[in-house]
């Protein structure tokens, strides 16, 4: 809302037949005295809205879309008028529930302007979990008109068994960057949490404000109760600004066949920077950002104040850089997506993007911060790390420039999720569990839960749900006389409180640095960010590793944390910790395949990679748009196959798993694989390419969809995979507690692992309702199944087999992957039988030492 | 002091204090000599002991451990059988545990001795169980106790710590129980379904053993792994 331009605008969707909008006449004043006039959609909003509709209103970054989903609650304030001394507190009025703790503090401050300068007699506060608890206590008693906060503090809010009272008054919620919450299961305990609001206040109407999406009707459905009859809120969209200029980067370095540095053209990237006012960075991975981080400062012969910002790094760190970039004190900042949501940021007058942009919306996202201002033009230029990044970009560019929108579906309601908002429901008041039923399915997430899944849930709360009923006599909820479901113990509502949200990290270290050579001896200097567990296990001490803009040596762990010290030296492992990796967009991945096929198309791209797309035609082949090439080869000792599916790299990995299954059976010893977001490779030591040619192991065979049967169940059941979603799905569900912040010392031995509770689930109760929200929930995410599933039935009778005596230039980018990448598989006793050979040569060799 | 361990079937025999003993894949260790079976850390009824605090662990784990033990049990034909303390996972386990699994236990117990040696979770005989509960007891030149003592202490076989042991090899990691031992004392896995373990590299363990004698014998799925201790990584 800082910026309201005051040329004309541009009109809102189809204006439908509404009454005019009622807006006062400080309102009118106010915008009169900035040269201001409210927009169309604004207006237009605030008429539905007082028509009593729940609206979603679409529009681009710096539409005024804040003040538009506000004005509503602030006309109904402003004609409410003053609370009388002695008149009793009225409840929130404005519920505002944004995705980041930022961005209610960040509004808060915005709206802060136009209730001051119109003088309305309206109180504002935030509510995070940042919120001291006397500051929580008090708001309680004496709620703010407008309360600013977040999904996780909506559910306890409603958990706390005055919620009836404390949200009595209450007339409208706003749900802002609504597009990036529905999409997770913060979003299914947001929209339980809506349903309940619901309940207590029938009258109750919301606001969405979205960026642009693919699908706004399933958003619309989100926003109002569902019945089955597919209820919508109504729709207003603001038609985007200035077309953005994009360039793809072209650099005069060779584009490199693979890897994801870009380090070819930093000099160039360089050269941008010096060029314009404050250039944003951006970068999939953390690791990237170290690295990018890296290679600027060091030909930063300027001493440009550039910085470094990623979820990893300590808090008071991130807290200065984005300070800093406020005043408008940075040249550049390298990024990862903590900054993707709606944030304000100074002056950036050119963002650039290093490495694809996986997705066409991520992409227009992510220059949406470039010149916050809608009628101006954002800059920005793509930096392709590849090869196959080229033509992802290429593809990214006509996407944004046709408006295409990739966001993903939305899934249906985790039972997880479901799981902890029953619990919660039960903290508040005892329930009823039609009567909650019915509302659970009012939430569009939940609207084709069946009645057998909800009551297994409400066991599950109960008692656990297993099949063996020992736990009665220690059920966490139980019904009254009278039907009705309420906790057995104010002790559960504790626990509730506690272990409330779905965001689950993956265990995380503290990364303390030590002086060099003292080991974890010392205590040691200061912590300097969090870095996955899982990571750190892969190092032993002396690694060195790339973390908060420095090399550092890899101490060891002790506790809770990992000791590094300085390192000199510049071969640094790149950290393998895989936070913020995207995988390909359906979208993208179409119209790349969409460009292989049809040379014409060719032009637009860099010589050297229309070159290569060439020589790839005359030796092997391209394949059609709904073709899948495999080829086949032989290389030094082994035998390869390369499929190019372009699904992305999750459902890649879930391919190269069951394909390689597949060929151990057919007796073509496959050793092992690496996926890319755009090919795989499998290598093995029997001819593949013969073995499909002589119907040993023909393709069709290979790549049928049965494969997703059997063989993916029993892969699954082995997979680390399936146990880390289990533990996301037990911590959720309330299963397992949270880990909280000095807890982790209490040692492993005494916390009981969800690995081990997985196997005993697994070989006891299979059905188990979280073992099957286990399942579903891996089969959308980290297996990406659907998408397999998609692309084997649209590749069936479509596969192009080419056997070749060498390795391919497609093939060259994927290859050179091999032993980058670690070797795919799982963790097993063959690993652990190499160790307990070489202390058996180690033993024979002090034998024979000793014999000599 | 034996350097490498000979592997049987799966099992490693290794020396300690003289005494030879069989480390089971299970986890269960095995003195021919004495006819002696030694489990340690059952933690019988933890899953309900979650339960009682509100937190709904699957209710199999007893299931599971007794069955796991009435397998070693068939495969050794102890004359003997020590449990090593943490028997129960609280004082309440054995006293509220279901009656089809106090008879599964008890047809387990059935013709031989048991011991069972009180540890900080089980500070009293199991309710309702036969056995004889001791504080610690000697067979030949070895003596169990629950917890190690604090310095080195020839013999000493003790549970309590749950160890565990982890290599780093190409990237990646295994991590799995293991008995632990440097041939004058050893310290055994937990044999628990639920119970979790604690690196051997941990400051827990700092003193306890002559590290440059140190074998960790892991558990793979059907035999047991001996790797040195400078071949294991923390965490």
């Amino acid at each position: 809302m800082t910026e309201q331009p005051a040329f004309p605008q541009e009109t809102a969707a189809a204006p439908q037949e509404t009454a005019a909008a009622r807006l006062p006449e400080p309102f009118l004043r106010w915008f009169a005295e900035r040269g201001w006039a409210p927009r169309a959609h604004q207006l237009d909003l605030l008429a539905r809205a007082q028509g009593g509709a729940s609206v979603l209103l679409i529009a681009p970054t710096g539409a005024g879309k804040t003040l538009a989903g506000f004005l509503p609650s602030l006309v109904d304030l402003a004609e409410r008028g003053r609370r009388r001394p002695g008149q009793a507190h009225r409840g929130v009025h404005t519920l505002y529930i944004s995705p980041l703790k930022a961005l209610a503090v960040d509004i808060e401050r915005n709206l802060t302007k136009p209730v001051e300068g119109i003088g309305l007699p309206v109180t504002m506060e935030t509510r995070t979990g940042d919120t001291p608890a006397h500051k929580r206590q008090r708001q309680k008693l004496s709620p703010p008109d407008i309360l600013l906060t977040t999904p996780e503090q909506l559910a306890l809010l409603i958990a706390s068994s005055d919620a009836a009272r404390f949200f009595s008054g209450l007339r409208y919620v706003v749900l802002d960057e609504l597009h990036s919450l529905v999409t997770s299961k913060r979003g299914h305990l947001l929209a339980l949490g809506l349903a309940r609001l619901r309940a207590l206040v029938p009258r109750l109407q919301t606001v969405g404000l979205s960026a642009t999406v693919a699908e706004p009707d399933a958003l619309r459905r989100w926003l109002v109760p569902q019945d089955g009859a597919g209820a919508m809120a109504e729709l207003i969209t603001v038609a985007g600004g200035a077309k953005p200029q994009i360039t793809i980067l072209e650099s005069r370095e060779r584009v490199p066949w693979a890897g994801h540095s870009a380090r070819h053209a930093m000099p160039e990237v360089y050269e941008e920077i010096r060029r314009h006012r404050t250039t944003l960075l951006f970068v999939n991975t953390r690791s990237q950002a170290e690295l990018l981080f890296q290679e600027l400062w060091r030909i930063n012969e300027d001493n440009l104040p550039i910085a470094l910002h990623h979820g990893s790094l300590d808090v008071a760190q991130r807290r200065k850089v984005e300070k800093a970039m406020e005043n408008n004190a940075l040249r550049a900042i390298v990024a990862t997506s903590t900054l993707d949501l709606g944030i304000d940021w100074g002056d950036v007058d050119l963002v650039v993007h290093v490495g694809a942009p996986k997705g066409a919306s991520r992409l227009a996202q992510r220059i949406g911060r470039s010149n916050h201002r809608m009628d101006e033009p954002s800059k920005a230029i793509l930096v392709p790390a590849n090869r196959f990044e080229v033509l992802e970009c290429r593809a990214a560019i006509e996407a944004n420039y046709l408006g295409a929108q990739d966001t993903p579906p939305l899934l249906d309601g985790a039972l997880d999720v479901l799981a902890q908002h029953v619990l919660g429901c039960a903290c508040a008041a005892p329930f009823s569990a039609d009567a909650l039923f019915d509302e659970v399915r009012s939430a569009a997430p939940y609207a084709a839960l069946d009645r057998d899944s909800f009551d297994r849930i409400v066991q599950f709360v109960a008692t656990g749900g297993y099949a063996l009923r020992t736990y009665e006599r220690y059920a966490r909820i139980r019904q009254t006389k009278e039907g009705l479901w309420r906790v057995s113990h104010p002790r559960v509502a504790q626990q509730y409180r506690l272990n409330v949200g779905t965001i689950i990290e993956a265990p995380m270290l503290n990364v303390r640095y030590v002086r060099s050579g003292r080991g974890s001896a010392g205590r040691g200097g200061p912590v300097l960010g969090k870095v996955e567990e899982y990571f750190l296990e892969t190092l032993a001490p002396g690694d060195t590793f790339m973390f908060s803009g420095r090399v550092l040596r890899f101490e060891g762990i002790r506790e809770s944390e990992a000791f590094v010290s300085n390192a000199t030296g510049v071969d640094a492992m790149v950290p393998s910790y895989a936070g913020g990796k995207f995988p390909l967009s359906t979208y993208l991945a179409d119209q790349v395949r969409a460009m292989l096929a049809d040379p014409a198309r060719w032009q637009a791209l860099p010589d050297q990679v229309s070159d290569w797309l060439r020589l790839q035609r005359d030796v092997s082949a391209l394949p059609k748009r709904d073709q899948l090439l495999v080829e086949t080869f032989p290389r030094g000792q082994r035998f390869y196959m390369v499929a190019y599916p372009f699904e992305g790299r999750l459902a890649h990995q879930t391919l190269g798993m069951l394909l390689t299954r597949r060929l151990e059976r057919a007796g073509a010893r496959p050793l092992g694989f690496v996926a890319s977001d755009y090919a795989l490779a499998i290598w093995g030591l029997s001819d593949m390419g013969g073995m499909a040619k002589s119907g040993e192991a023909p393709l069709a065979q290979l790549f049928d969809e049965d494969m997703l049967g059997d063989d993916l169940d029993a892969w699954l059941a082995e997979s680390w995979l399936l146990k880390r979603t289990f533990r996301n799905c037990a911590v959720i569900a309330g299963l397992i507690e949270k880990r909280h912040p000095g807890q982790e010392k209490t040692g492993r031995q005494v916390t009981v692992s969800a690995d081990l509770i997985y196997d005993v689930l697994r070989s006891h109760e299979p059905d188990h309702i979280l073992m099957q929200a286990t399942r579903a929930d891996a089969a959308t995410g980290l297996l990406d199944v659907a998408r397999l599933s998609d692309m084997l039935s649209r590749i069936k009778g479509r596969i192009m087999h080419k056997d070749l005596d060498r390795i391919s230039p497609l093939a060259v980018p994927i290859m050179l992957e091999i032993g980058k990448e670690s070797v795919n598989g799982e963790a097993s006793d063959t690993l652990l039988a190499e160790a307990a050979d070489d202390l058996i040569e180690e033993a024979r060799g002090q034998m024979t030492g000793r014999a000599e | 002091m034996t350097i490498a361990a000979r592997i049987e079937g799966g099992s490693a025999v290794v020396c300690v204090a003289g005494e030879e003993a069989v480390c089971d894949p299970a986890g269960a260790l095995f003195l021919p000599a004495h006819g002696l079976l030694v489990v340690s850390d059952l933690h019988l009824e933890k899953g309900a002991a979650f339960a009682r605090r509100g937190v709904m662990m699957p209710p199999y784990d007893t299931a599971a451990t007794l069955a796991r033990l009435a397998v070693v049990v068939e495969a050794w034909k102890p004359s003997a059988v020590i449990s090593l303390g943490d028997s129960f996972h609280d004082v309440t386990g054995a006293r509220d545990m279901p009656e089809p699994f106090r008879d599964r236990l008890s047809e387990i117990m059935q013709d031989r001795d048991w011991f069972w040696i009180v540890g900080n979770h089980d500070p009293e005989p199991p309710a309702g169980l036969h056995g004889r509960t001791v504080r610690e007891i000697a067979v030949g030149s070895l003596l169990f106790r629950h917890e190690p003592a604090a310095r080195a202490c020839d013999g000493e076989v003790a549970g309590h710590l749950h160890p565990g042991a982890r290599i780093v090899r190409r990237g990646r990691s295994v991590r799995r129980p293991c008995f632990a031992t440097d041939g004058r004392r050893l310290i055994m896995p937990a044999f628990g379904a639920l119970t979790g373990a604690l690196n051997v590299r941990d400051r827990a363990f700092a003193r306890l053993f002559d590290w440059a004698a140190f074998r960790a014998y892991m558990l793979g799925s059907d035999r047991v792994y001996p790797v040195a201790g400078k071949m294991l990584s923390p965490g």
